[in-house]
């Protein structure tokens, strides 16, 4: 029993002897702080939305709108029976016959892509646009049908062997890319918003007046990004291999060391935009200028290349772009660590510098 | 167990400015072991400045505090396990039960009871497993005062601890805030009520300004005013007519005030100021709309000493 229920009890404080009570793991400060972090976290569905089924939706969304599909069969229209007796042969194309007016209806709806017709003395007149891909494909394939039709014969034989690999769809690309994005955006978000917000209520500040190492607080934020990452990282890769059967061709052990240190660097960034911000305003727009040109740029959905080349070398030195190049590497060429070692180089430096000026800057109420 | 002898905090001279505001200006108090002290005043006053500066949150300009014989400059690792502390406007996370809140405190503090029995001292236990986000006001303010207490603390800072609350909870508070004073803890609290600090400090200091206005029991520095008791009336539209002069001339009368259109007495007697009262205004053929009667309160010797209402500000 202690002195405050013998004062419930209304007995002198002198009156009971005190013996310390065995303290076990779950009584250390940082245990609990980090524990809070978890409890704060999955009681917030947004959060949990948006780190965990926002990636998966948008990897889902993404991988079936940009699918490789079985090459498509292209519609076409002849404008007489014996050009589509010809035609049909090619199983390439989807043959149908109508007359001349339904056709120019068709080819301009988009229901054909190229319209077959007689011309004078036994020619033939393809109509067709010729910037569509589509049009200028079925355009091959027909007059290929119509002349071998007529008794054309191929001096040189050929043979086609169909090529699928895995590693060079879209999804492929974008995948490490989300990987990146999602990385940088629980690292920021995850510390900015929960510390601002504790900052804010003078939460931080009842905390600073007990005992609770300030170190440790911190931390506590730095673990729990780190045991948020199995899951967060699980559940994306995890999707991305079992649905889209995404290559993860380097090692285990180094895709995971980029992890961490990508989650560091962000969560150290992240702590450098919190470190003076009094209200959640002020810190998101800080968030929004430092994510927003790294969203762009750095090459999550599109090539960081296509931008000019006297951008490139800021662009590389963005811990987004190194992350996500890094994360390509190892996924999709199976790169060990020393291969990425530019971009290893550029996430750390990033880490340290951040988390020096954070501490620097930091306002502890 | 620290030693009784000495004050329990020491401030002297202590002095803090925000740009061109000064907030505490060359303060000075000493407090006794297992006394309950209150810092009165009105908003503004210094109160809560004075109070951050003694918990080691803000740092003075000049000026020294000593707690329990300790100082921030060599001990502070020792003060904040010995310090319990409830600051004002602090929202604890809303995400986190009641349990939960008080255990994470607990890990702060090398002694002190389990986190359940700090939060059965301040009656929650109903509210054990309840997110803070959905206590009441007052419950809110019982989990700030367990968190404050769950260290075991020799020396307890409250600032304005029942600000806010219903009446009702205030009183509870209250109550709980005597069986610590009767445990013999010491207590350091701030407020705005008079009532308040009428009903839980065994001494106060009346702030304003930065400073130390009046020092003593309540009881004493009501004394000093030299009045006991209040008598305000209103005569309503026939006051202008009131001939004020013969009612300070009244037997037991201290002084007369005119006041928004009523008139506020002093007086040392009241049962032979009122009868005289009656009997001058039935002369003067006032009629009476409002009578009221009250004992002197803290909330008099500020106005006595500084000719302003705490209020006001």
């Amino acid at each position: 029993m202690s002195d405050l229920t013998a004062i419930l009890n209304g007995r002198e404080r002198e009156a009971t002897a005190q013996a310390p009570r065995p303290r076990g793991i779950a009584d250390n400060p940082l245990v609990q702080l980090t524990l809070v972090r978890f409890y704060e976290f999955f009681r917030e569905p947004e959060a949990v939305f948006w780190v965990f089924v926002f990636p998966l939706l948008m990897a889902a969304g993404l991988g079936i709108a940009f699918r490789n599909r079985p090459a498509d069969v292209l519609p076409v229209v002849a404008e007489t029976p014996e050009l589509a007796a010809v035609l049909r042969p090619e199983k390439r194309l989807n043959v149908r016959q109508m007359s001349p007016a339904e056709a120019a209806e068709a080819l301009r709806i988009g229901k054909a892509v190229l319209a077959i017709e007689p011309g004078p003395q036994g020619t033939v007149t393809f109509r067709f646009d010729d910037t569509n891909p589509d049009g200028r494909a079925a355009h091959l394939l027909a007059d290929s049908a119509i002349q071998r039709g007529a008794g054309r014969t191929d001096p040189v034989a050929t043979t086609d062997s169909v090529v699928r690999e895995p590693g060079s769809r879209y999804i492929d690309f974008l995948v490490p890319g989300l990987l990146g994005m999602n990385l940088m955006g629980s690292g920021i978000w995850g510390m900015g918003f929960a510390i601002v917000d504790a900052r804010r209520k003078k939460l931080m500040k009842r905390l600073v007046a007990t005992p609770m190492p300030r170190t440790y607080y911190l931390l506590s934020f730095v673990l729990s990004r780190l045991l948020m990452l199995v899951l967060e990282v699980g559940a994306l890769l995890g999707f991305a291999a079992l649905i889209f059967g995404v290559p993860l061709r380097g090692s285990a052990g180094s895709l995971t060391a980029l992890c961490v240190l990508t989650s560091l660097s962000f969560s150290a960034l992240g702590l450098l935009i919190a470190s003076r911000a009094r209200t959640i305003e002020a810190a998101s727009g800080l968030m929004n200028v430092v994510m927003m040109p790294m969203w762009i740029a750095s090459g999550v959905f599109f090539s960081s290349d296509r931008f000019p080349a006297v951008l490139q070398p800021f662009i590389k030195a963005l811990p987004l772009t190194a992350a996500i190049d890094a994360f390509r590497a190892n996924m999709l060429q199976g790169a060990g660590l020393t291969r990425v070692g530019p971009q290893i180089g550029i996430l750390a430096f990033w880490l340290v510098f951040c988390f020096v000026v954070a501490l620097k800057l930091f306002r502890w109420r | 167990m620290p030693s009784p002898a000495g004050a329990a905090l020491r401030v002297s001279n202590l002095r803090k400015t925000y740009k061109d505001v000064v907030a505490v200006d060359g303060l000075n108090l000493e407090i006794r072991h297992a006394e309950c002290f209150g810092l009165l005043g009105p908003n503004g006053a210094g109160k809560t400045t004075t109070l951050e500066i003694c918990e080691g949150l803000t740092k003075p300009d000049s000026g020294d505090v000593e707690l329990l014989g300790l100082h921030w400059r060599t001990d502070a690792a020792e003060l904040r396990q010995r310090l319990g502390i409830q600051l004002q406007e602090t929202q604890l996370s809303e995400k986190l039960t009641v349990y939960e809140t008080v255990r994470l405190f607990r890990s702060f503090f090398r002694n002190g009871p389990d986190a359940a029995e700090v939060i059965a001292l301040v009656q929650l236990e109903e509210k054990s497993q309840a997110r803070v986000g959905n206590l009441s006001g007052g419950q809110k303010q019982r989990l700030a005062l367990a968190c404050a207490l769950v260290g075991d603390p020799d020396l307890i800072f409250l600032d304005e601890p029942t600000t806010g609350l219903d009446p009702q909870a205030r009183r509870q508070l209250w109550e709980l805030i005597d069986r610590f004073r009767e445990a013999g803890r010491t207590l350091v609290l701030t407020t705005h009520y008079m009532d308040e600090a009428e009903r839980l400090c065994d001494r106060v200091a009346i702030m304003d300004h930065g400073k130390v206005i009046a020092l003593g029991t309540p009881r004493g520095l009501v004394e000093s005013i030299g009045i006991e008791h209040l008598i305000e009336f209103n005569a309503g539209g026939a006051g202008d007519h009131l001939d004020a002069a013969p009612l300070s001339r009244l037997e037991g009368v201290h002084s007369v005030h005119t006041e928004d259109g009523g008139i506020q007495m002093q007086v040392t007697e009241l049962h032979r100021a009122v009868p005289a009262l009656l009997t001058e205004l039935a002369r003067q053929r006032v009629p009476l709309t409002e009578l009221r009667t009250h004992s002197a309160s803290l909330e008099d010797v500020f106005v006595a000493l500084t000719g302003r209402h705490l209020r006001d500000e």
